[in-house]
This record gives C-alpha cells, structure tokens and sequence, in this order.
C-alpha cells in the first residue's frame, strides 16, 4: 500500500490568540501536528506495519511547519514532503490545487488527512483535493478497514454511524475515535533524521497561475467579545435551583 | 446582472432542519432585488418536506428523489446534485455545515471552482460587497471574509443566523427531476446507525447540557439526560468524560469537538479547560455546577452552583419541571 498523508502543522490547543496589527502572532506560540491530522498520520503507519509498503506525508506551508513533518517521521512514517512558497496564500482552493499539482504524476493506494484543522476549522482542503484528483472520498472517519483492495470505512454522521464500501485509491479524513496516536520513541526520533525529506517551491510543480488567484479574502480580524463577570449563587442548594431557574425564567426567551 | 442563489436543503427524520431556514436567510441577506433563491431537496419521500419549503420565499424547489439517495453518500449526490445545477445554474450555493454540508460543500466548490465559506455564522451586505463572519481556532478568534468573484460556496454554522420567515405569499413552484445513479459508483453505504433518532441535535440545540468527568461514569449521565429532556435539550460532553468512556466522542464539545452556540449551556463536572470553552463560549447563557469554586469555568459562566452535580441537577430538573407544567 502506498498512503500519502496530508498534514497540516497548527497552534497547540493550549494557545491563547492575541492579535496584532491585524495578524494572529505567532512569537512564542507552541505548534504541534493538527490532531486530526495525528490520526491519519498513526492510522497509515498502522496501515504498514500490517500489510506493508510506504507512508508518506506531506504539508503545505511555513518553513516551520518541517518540525510537525519531523515528528510524523519520528512516529514512523517513511518520507517528508513540504511545500513551502510565499506565492501560496491560506485560501482552501490555491491549496487543494498546489497538493492536486503534487499529486498528478504520483500513484498511491490512500490518502488521508484530518476531518478539518483546528486552525482555520474550514474542512475544505482535503476533499477538494479529492474532487480534483477525481477519486472518492469519506469523511469523519472512526473506523478504516482494508480487506482485498477496498476500504470498509465507518463515517461519524454528528453521532450517526454510516458504513461505506469504497474502491481504493481513496481519500478519507480522520475524525477523533479512529485511533490514539502514538508518542515518537527515541530511537524514532534518532532514525527521522536520516529519512527522505524533500522540500519543494512552486518551481518544482506544473500549476496553472490561475490555480494560484486566491477566491476569497480576509478584510478583518478580531477577538470575540470578552464575556461579563457572572454570578456566583448563594444560600442552600434547593434555593440556589429556584433562583437559576427564576434568572434563566426572566434573561431567556426559551424557558 | 441577476443571480442565483441555491440552498440545498439538509433534512432529518422527515422534518427540515433549522439551518436550512437559516440557510435560506442568509441568502436572502445576500440577495438583491430581481435575484433568484432556489432550493434542492435530495433524499426520499420528500413530498411533505417541499410542501414545508414552499411556503419560504423561494422561486422555485428541486427535489431529486430517488431510493439510492436515501443515505448521504458523496459520490451519487454529487453526480445528483450536478444534473439539477445544469439547469440551475447556481451562482452561489448555501448548505449548513452539518454532516451532509461539510461533506458536501468543498466537492461542490471544487467542481465549480468556487471559492468556499465555511462554517459562517454571520453574513452582511452592503452595496455590492458581501461580508462573511466565520470563527479561527474554534472560535478564540474571527474573521471577515469577502470572495474575490462568483460563482461561490458557503456552509452556515447552525443556529447564529435568524431562521428566515415563511412568505405567506406566493407559493414556490416544485419541480421535480428524474434521477439515475451511475452504475459506476466507487462508493456505497452498506450501512447506517441511527444512533441519534428522536433526539435533539446537538448543534442545532436551544439547550445543551454537557457532562465532565465530574458525572464519573457513564450512568452519572442519566440525570443529565433526565434535564435535558425537561428542557427539549440536547446532552454535550467534554472530552474527559469522553476519554474516560462515560459517552460517545460524538458529544465532545469544544476545539477538537462540536462547536455549539446554545441560548443555554449548562456545564455539570467540567473544570473548564481552554480547549473546551472554544466551543462553547459564544453560548448566550452559560451555567456551570462544579463543587470547585476555583475551577475556570466559573469564571466564564454567568451563573454558577457551588455543589455537587449529583445533588443540584435533580433540584434544577424537578424546578424546571414545575414551572414548565
Ligand atoms: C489536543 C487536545 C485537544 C483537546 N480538545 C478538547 C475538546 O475538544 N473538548 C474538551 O472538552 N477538552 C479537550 N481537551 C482536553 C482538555 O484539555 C481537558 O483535559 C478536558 O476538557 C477536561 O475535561 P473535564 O473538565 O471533564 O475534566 P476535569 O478537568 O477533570 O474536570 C472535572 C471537573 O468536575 C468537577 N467535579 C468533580 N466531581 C464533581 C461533582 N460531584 N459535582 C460537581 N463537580 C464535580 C471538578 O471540580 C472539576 O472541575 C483537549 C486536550 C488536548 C491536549
């Protein structure tokens, strides 16, 4: 089996967002490999322990975004690809087409990603690369199967289970539940450093300059409102009930 | 010039859902006078769910029936999808980032190469610019974004934007299309679990009442679920209670889980972790039960009871219950 996996490197979970002259900053922010990412990445190592052949993983973005592709070498996969340009803005249809590029002369089995990134929460960029490629895709992914050259794959349907049979080659992205991804052991770490990693430029792919014309644009950020100081409720626990219930009564129009 | 704006229309258990009105809101925001606001309708007997849309102010509705559309799978209601848009001839299509819309979604704009919105919870237009708000990082921070040029594609986050209101005028014209599946299909659903029938949809929820690993097992849900029955609400969790086992991550509320923007949220055993309140602190009201008067959800509710939740959820349910009688 061949598996590329699509990795995005994001904001660790722990990091508070300050914004700066219009940008969120990024000095002394944590980065780890989106967590949905971290499934499909576990899940194709797993994939070749099994049944053998070659993981790949693969990102597009900032320089720094080599550190998450390292760590994923670290757990097990075989090779690194980044592609990292400046002339690639953030907008999910430049990217889709920049991996669509990548992908054109390349043969794989599978490709799994993340069912959305945490980051910019969008969920577009992997099944637009399916589309573009024109092979079937899944998404939310908890359960992955590969029996005899096809995939039986259980999607999370917001609580709702569907059961699919899909042909290989195939996309799908992982949702939480699909696995728990294993921590980089030292020799990992020790043998990444030897692994293929190769970084790409624009240069290195055929894409059309229109495939690079961003569709959409930022033209503000902002934090959320800070919420008001709430109230802590006295007196004995039955009271306390009766007065939330009165409060929720008068400030709600649902109760 | 006049253009089109196309709401597929998300259903479940043969009722609409809520953000498909709000769909067709936000369409209608976007819309200029002499435009057009058309729905698609995909599934199975989808007779009585049309004749719900076309009270809407909609100029026309598609409804593409077919048995083999009965379960959301990409591939057939892409290739569905697509024989309508050939006389559609959409300029813009709004679906709500639900199961379906987030699947969706980003194969139709890729096959349009369109740009995509998702996830919007807000949209304004004024003159000839049309402005999206969708959250970053779960909501920690926002943006505003503009597309460059039609056509283009935006999922709606459930339960931000106002439902649109029924016309009351002039009812939409149904058109019904005939649909036949490609032999070839590379996908098939072999399979579905209906894990969620008869229950409130979590994103879609006016209530939500969410349990940490302060309910210690899956059992200390039942009074959780006994209020949020009260309630017509639906059950969260947070993730240490879905690690933990007591539920399904499929209640996992926050940045790795579902974003929800409730009118209440009421957390019951939640410490309130960062990763947590990004996705619930755009709740109108927040409550939180925690025995820990120092735990950092109280600092972001706006009520809170110091107490056990064993103790205070079965008080607030039978209070509740009394005063909805
Ligand atoms: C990459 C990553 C992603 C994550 N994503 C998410 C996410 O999406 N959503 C999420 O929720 N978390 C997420 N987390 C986990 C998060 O950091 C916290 O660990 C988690 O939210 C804690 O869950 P909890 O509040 O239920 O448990 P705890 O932090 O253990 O809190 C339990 C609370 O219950 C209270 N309590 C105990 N017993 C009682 C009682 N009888 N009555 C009243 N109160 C009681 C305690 O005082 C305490 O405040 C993520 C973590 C990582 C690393």
């Amino acid at each position: 089996m061949k598996v590329y996996v699509i990795l995005k490197q994001t904001f660790d979970t722990e990091e508070k967002i300050v914004i700066a002259n219009g940008r969120v900053l990024e000095e002394g922010v944590k980065f780890i490999i989106n967590p949905y990412d971290e499934y499909a990445v576990e899940k194709a190592i797993r994939i070749r322990e099994q049944s053998g052949g070659q993981v790949v993983v693969i990102s597009v973005g900032p320089k720094r975004s080599s550190e998450s592709l390292r760590t994923a070498l670290a757990m097990g996969a075989d090779e690194a690809v980044l592609i990292s340009d400046d002339r690639v803005s953030q907008d999910e249809y430049v990217v889709s087409s920049v991996l669509a590029a990548y992908f054109a002369d390349k043969t794989y089995d599978l490709i799994l990603g993340g069912h959305f990134s945490i980051d910019n929460g969008a969920g577009q960029v992997a099944v637009r690369l399916a589309e573009l490629l024109q092979i079937p895709h899944v998404s939310s992914v908890i359960k992955l199967e590969l029996p005899g050259g096809n995939a039986n794959v259980t999607r999370d349907a917001e609580g709702d289970l569907e059961v699919l049979q899909v042909s290989l080659p195939a996309l799908f992205t992982a949702q939480q539940g699909l696995n728990e991804p294993r921590y980089p052991s030292l020799p990992g770490i020790m043998k990444a450093k030897k692994k293929p990693f190769q970084q790409l430029t624009l240069d290195d792919l055929t894409i059309a300059a229109e495939a690079l014309e961003p569709k959409t644009s930022q033209i503000e950020l902002f934090l959320p409102p800070a919420r008001e100081a709430g109230q802590i409720l006295q007196g004995e626990l039955p009271e306390q009930a009766a007065k939330l219930v009165e409060l929720l009564r008068t400030q709600s129009k649902v109760i | 010039m006049s253009r089109t704006y196309t709401i597929i229309a998300d259903h479940r258990e043969g009722t609409l859902r809520q953000v498909t009105l709000e769909a067709l809101q936000a369409a209608q925001i976007a819309s200029l006078e002499g435009d057009r606001i058309t729905a698609i309708i995909m599934g199975t007997q989808l007779e009585s769910l049309a004749e719900e849309l076309a009270a809407y102010p909609l100029s026309d509705i598609h409804l593409i029936e077919h048995d083999s559309l009965q379960h959301y799978n990409a591939e057939a209601y892409l290739s569905a999808l697509f024989g309508v848009f050939d006389t559609v001839r959409p300029d813009a299509v709004f679906i709500g980032h639900t199961a379906v819309g987030r699947d969706l979604a980003p194969a139709i704009a890729a096959r349009l190469h369109a740009g995509q919105m998702s996830d919007v919870t807000s949209i304004e237009r004024s003159g000839a610019k049309i402005m999206f708000t969708r959250p970053l990082h779960a909501g920690k921070a926002f943006e505003k974004k503009v597309f460059a040029d039609f056509p283009w594609v935006v999922t709606v986050r459930p339960n931000n934007i106002p439902a649109a209101q029924a016309s009351g005028g002039q009812q939409a014209q149904v058109v019904r299309t005939t649909y036949s599946p490609t032999p070839s299909l590379r996908s098939v659903v072999k399979d579905v679990v209906l894990k969620t029938s008869g229950k409130v949809d979590l994103t879609e929820a006016k209530i939500v009442v969410s349990g940490g690993r302060g309910v210690k097992s899956a059992d200390g849900f039942k009074p959780l679920e006994e209020l949020a029955e009260v309630l017509n609400g639906a059950v969260g969790a947070s993730r240490g209670a879905c690690d933990a086992g007591y539920c399904d991550y499929a209640l996992q509320i926050g940045q790795t889980g579902k974003v929800v923007t409730p009118e209440i949220y009421i957390a019951c055993g939640i410490s309130g972790a960062i990763q947590h309140l990004a996705g619930m602190s755009q709740s109108r009201i927040i409550i939180a039960i925690n025995k820990d008067p120092e735990a950092p959800i109280i600092k972001t509710a706006d009520y809170s009871i110091v107490g056990d939740l064993f103790q205070v959820v079965p008080l607030l349910t039978q209070e509740f219950r009394n005063v909805l009688k």
